[in-house]
């Protein structure tokens, strides 16, 4: 981008597009052009640990599958001489010629998602990071674990490409760093992505690895990232909370010695084979370079200025951000933030929707009914996940001879963007009816064949897909010959099926344009605020008599804003707006209906009342846990993290009589019955410690904790309390940590990890900082047919992918009902599950799904078994004609009624008896 | 439709935020600019091996 003008609803921007020397119209990604190519140039995909040409293609699976030639490095360029790509190039794309060509486009707003740079640790070299081949960056091992990375996904280590024996990670690299060159923020992703890479490079060794994870504070704050430390426990990572001295090359070895103190001041010395730098984030130049150019406010650590109850939202209007460069953050929080800011996007510019939109039309679809099946078999290689533990050729070779094939071949990668541009010419060459196509998971990949075939004018569900990668290739990467025999028995299968697949259709179904959210909470009301600036109508229900949900127990954001005032101020906004409609004190009763006409019951104050809508979303939130222990309940000086807050919002004077205040961290957190970490309570307990000492300096304030997890920029808060002299004490878990009353007072002892001995402190005030907990009983789950996990929370569809949507089509979730978050988190979702619904909302029509129980007339005896068995009351029994009847709107395809049904009259489209006993005896011929 | 404003936006940065932003938009009535400094979209999780808690493919 050069330059940009105009306004919000109006903007002006001017792009440069960089040559790219290949014409994308006629590049078919043949590969010649880097295979020709004489200039080997260091690979930023492969974290500069392998090579590339200066004819490249960034990976196999790119998009687009175009090539470039890299200008600064390319021989031709540099010397007026070579030319060996366009030479061979077989489609004359090669155009040394290409020149920057400038552009103008037009938009009403601009989301900037230009992430951060990983730091560099060769820049200061702490760690000998450059003298030694065998440290690596986390971003480098990530490769080096990667199947398409330098060493094909065999774990080496680059001086000498042995197994390694051991392996160490060492933690904050470049974050939590005051010294030049790093960042003082923590970077909030390292510590569960350190425990990700010990957890898959143990499964990769074969023989014993032993790996340790050298930390300062272990972060897994993360939804279900607890659990994911607990396991790596149990796998036998090591967790070694220390403070690191050197680095050292063990004599003339490769090896490394790493010299470090532990928590009690211990020096200890031990040898590792390779050792992973866990590198934070940095600002990227690029960022700033964009960021200046929009004229937006940057904070001290150079990321855009945004604020908690405006979490995307820059100093400009109309632009908005997603993602690291707002703050440090993971996958999950960067997809929850990219809907949020489209959100944001869509109300500004909701009168000007569908004014710029082209649609696709789809080839006319091929009549295949009656023709004899004509199949066509893709094996994938997928790099070398599958052909390098079985013999893909031989795989091909054997469907050549299946019955119905009549063409087989192989692709290195399948989902790549030109081998679905071949698999779509083939299909049309060979007059192809059915196609199978063997390679991973249809959960993730299915989608994407199913339109590589619609392409070529066959129906989508005349493809049928093996998973010959997840259950096959990687479960039986010892045994090469098995593996092959069971991927010829999984073709054998799919391929019999193929031969019996007919067309489905998906049929067509009514949008009701509006909304119901259930849940007054901030989430709630922040996602019926924005669909109602989208222009949808948006039901509010709330259980209790007022909104605003756990925000009105809140005193401050991290971020210092006041929760209150911002609270009423949104509570006004929607009040007023005539595209809300507010029910307090009202819950729900009953659900009917499907994605785009759903009838929920609600019920306020004994009175029924039928909403129709055509999307759903759950922000029901969750409780601060009361606890049973500390004295809690017996003693009024001892409150729970909330009840504090209700002080400081009150202005309590008794806060200035207060002398001795500790907070215990992790009260029915990260405990057996409740594994998981409530995220939100460490950082809340440093702000309220830093406001006790606000109110009262000479205050003595501590904080007993297990680790502090003050994640991203809010690490800036617990060196803010250290500074004020707020002391936190570790204390050891294992040991008893006991409160009583005696007649001088509060009595806690613990024992501190530093000291290895028992302390005991007499504190006026004790703040639990309790977990976050779901509702014991959720009847919206069972209502709305949607899934909560162990912890009572809802079960998104996809952890990383799809962090708001469910599985069921037209419900979404936000806010605590999802997992522990803070504030500007669940305003995030909030807003991102607006997005998501106005994805549904925008149409008039959306596709249901083809996949659905059929009741064969005139098999049915009307015996009802199925009406039973149904759990989607998606069954009418028709007393007239004695027979049963599927409202294929409702079904859900769960196969339920196919199973009781004893005469064989009902079944599942796609997956009849047929079609599936099919496959059963393939698999034993 | 008249209107004074733009029915388009522009994306900067093709990495999953930006990706998802994308799709957002356009699956909402949008038309979508979406603009990459480098020869492709994916960003940094492209090059991830495998992603937390599921260890699943990154790709």
């Amino acid at each position: 981008m050069t330059s940009v003008s105009g306004e919000e609803g109006n903007f002006e921007i001017k792009l440069v597009q960089h040559p790219r020397y290949i014409d994308m119209e006629k590049c078919i990604a043949c590969g010649v052009c880097a295979e020709k190519c004489p200039k080997k140039v260091t690979d930023e995909y492969d974290a500069g640990l392998g090579k590339r040409k200066a004819a490249y293609v960034k990976y196999a699976q790119a998009v687009p599958l175009k090539y470039a030639i890299d200008e600064k490095n390319c021989i031709y360029f540099k010397n007026g001489k070579c030319k060996a790509c366009e030479k061979f190039c077989p489609a004359d794309a090669v155009m040394f010629e290409d020149q920057p060509k400038e552009l103008t486009i037009h938009a009403g707003a601009v989301l900037i998602a230009p992430g951060c740079s990983v730091y560099d640790p060769g820049v200061y070299d702490t760690y000998g990071y450059k003298k030694s081949p065998n440290i690596v960056t986390s971003l480098e091992f990530e490769r080096i674990l990667a199947a398409t990375g330098p060493f094909s996904g065999h774990l080496l280590r680059p001086s000498d490409h042995k197994e390694p024996q051991k392996i160490a990670w060492i933690q904050c690299v470049g974050s939590r760093d005051m010294h030049p060159g790093s960042q003082p923020f923590c970077s909030a992703v390292c510590c569960t992505y350190a425990v990700k890479e010990a957890i898959i490079a143990k499964e990769h060794q074969k023989g014993e690895l032993d790996t340790a994870i050298f930390y300062i504070d272990l972060r897994t704050h993360g939804k279900d990232f607890e659990r994911y430390y607990n396991r790596a426990r149990e796998a036998g990572v090591r967790f070694v909370k220390s403070k690191i001295s050197t680095i050292l090359p063990d004599g003339d070895t490769d090896n490394l010695l790493i010299a470090y103190t532990d928590e009690t001041g211990r020096r200890i010395e031990e040898t590792f084979d390779i050792v992973v730098l866990s590198v934070g984030f940095s600002p990227s130049k690029d960022a700033l370079d964009l960021a200046q150019k929009l004229d937006l406010e940057l904070d001290q650590y150079q990321l855009a200025v945004t604020s908690s109850f405006e979490p995307v939202q820059t100093s400009k209007p109309g632009v908005f951000v997603c993602g690291t460069f707002e703050s440090p953050k993971d996958i999950p929080q960067s997809v929850i933030e990219a809907s949020a800011s489209a959100a944001m996007a869509e109300s500004v510019l909701a009168a000007s929707r569908g004014t710029m939109i082209q649609t696709k039309e789809a080839p006319a679809e091929i009549d295949v009914r009656g023709a004899a099946p004509r199949t066509g078999v893709f094996v994938c290689n997928c790099g070398t996940n599958i052909g390098g533990f079985l013999d893909v050729p031989a795989v091909v070779e054997y469907a050549k001879t299946l019955p119905n094939v009549v063409y087989a071949d192989d692709n290195l990668f399948s989902c790549s963007q030109d081998t679905q541009e071949q698999i779509t010419q083939i299909i049309k060459e060979q007059n192809l009816n059915r196609v199978v196509v063997a390679a991973c998971s249809p959960r993730t990949h299915e989608p994407l064949f199913q339109e590589t075939v619609l392409n070529a004018g066959i129906n989508k569900y005349l493809f049928e897909m093996a998973n010959i990668r997840n259950q096959c290739s990687w479960v039986h990467s010892d045994h090469k010959d098995d593996a092959t025999a069971k991927a010829k028995d999984l073709v054998r299968m799919a391929a019999s099926k193929a031969s019996l697949l007919e067309p489905l259709a998906e049929p067509e179904i009514a949008m009701n344009q509006s909304a119901l959210v259930v849940g007054g909470g901030l989430a709630g009301i922040t996602a019926a605020r924005n669909l109602a600036r989208q222009g949808y109508r948006a039901y509010l229900v709330e259980k209790n008599d007022i909104l605003g949900g756990q925000a009105l127990n809140l005193y401050e954001t991290w971020q210092g804003e006041d929760v209150q005032k911002h609270l009423a101020g949104l509570i006004q906004d929607i009040e007023s707006d005539p595209n809300i409609d507010i029910l307090t004190g009202t819950q729900v009763k009953r659900v009917e209906g499907f994605v785009g006409n759903f009838q929920t019951v609600v019920d306020t104050a004994g009175k029924e009342q039928v909403i129709e809508h055509g999307v759903a979303i759950i922000a029901t939130g969750a409780q601060e846990l009361k606890p049973d222990e500390y004295l809690y309940g017996e003693d009024p000086r001892v409150l729970t993290g909330l009840e504090l807050d209700r002080k400081f919002i009150d202005d309590d004077p008794g806060l200035n009589e207060i002398n001795s205040a500790v907070f215990i961290q992790c009260v029915g957190s990260r405990i057996k019955e409740r594994p998981y970490c409530s995220k939100v309570c460490c950082t809340h307990s440093v702000k309220s410690a830093l406001k006790l000492k606000e109110t009262k300096p000479e205050m003595n304030v501590f904080i007993i904790y297990r680790d502090m997890r003050t994640y991203g920029l809010r690490e800036e808060l617990y060196r803010e309390a250290r500074a004020k002299g707020i002391v936190f004490i570790r204390y050891d878990v294992d040991k008893d940590l006991t409160v009583a009353k005696d007649q001088k007072g509060i009595n806690l002892r613990c024992t501190s990890y530093v000291l290895q001995r028992e302390i005991e402190i007499r504190p006026d005030l004790l703040v639990l900082a309790t977990a976050m907990v779901a509702p014991a009983e959720n009847p919206l789950a069972q209502l709305f047919k949607v899934p909560v996990n162990d912890d009572g929370f809802f079960v998104e569809a996809h952890v990383k992918l799809q962090p708001i949507d469910f599985s069921t089509k037209g419900v979404f979730v936000c806010g605590l009902a999802h997992a522990p978050k803070p504030v500007d988190e669940a305003v995030a979702q909030g807003l991102g599950a607006a997005s998501r619904a106005a994805t549904l909302l925008s149409k008039e029509k959306v596709l249901g799904n083809a996949i659905v129980s059929n009741i064969e007339a005139q098999l049915c005896r009307g015996c009802q078994l199925c009406l039973q068995a149904c759990p989607y009351q998606a069954i009418s029994f028709f007393e007239d004609r004695v027979a049963c009847e599927v409202n294929q709107a409702v079904c859900t395809g769960c196969g339920s009624c196919a199973v009781a049904c004893p005469t064989g009259a009902a079944s599942i489209l796609h997956f009849d008896d047929q079609e599936v006993l099919t496959m059963v005896e393939a698999a034993f011929n | 439709m008249s209107t004074d404003k733009t029915g388009s936006v522009m994306v900067v940065g093709g990495g999953i935020a930006g990706m998802q932003s994308a799709l957002d938009l356009a699956d909402s009535g949008f038309y979508v600019y979406l603009v990459e400094r480098s020869s492709s979209i994916g960003g940094v999780m492209a090059q991830l091996d495998k992603t937390f808690p599921t260890n699943d493919c990154s790709m």
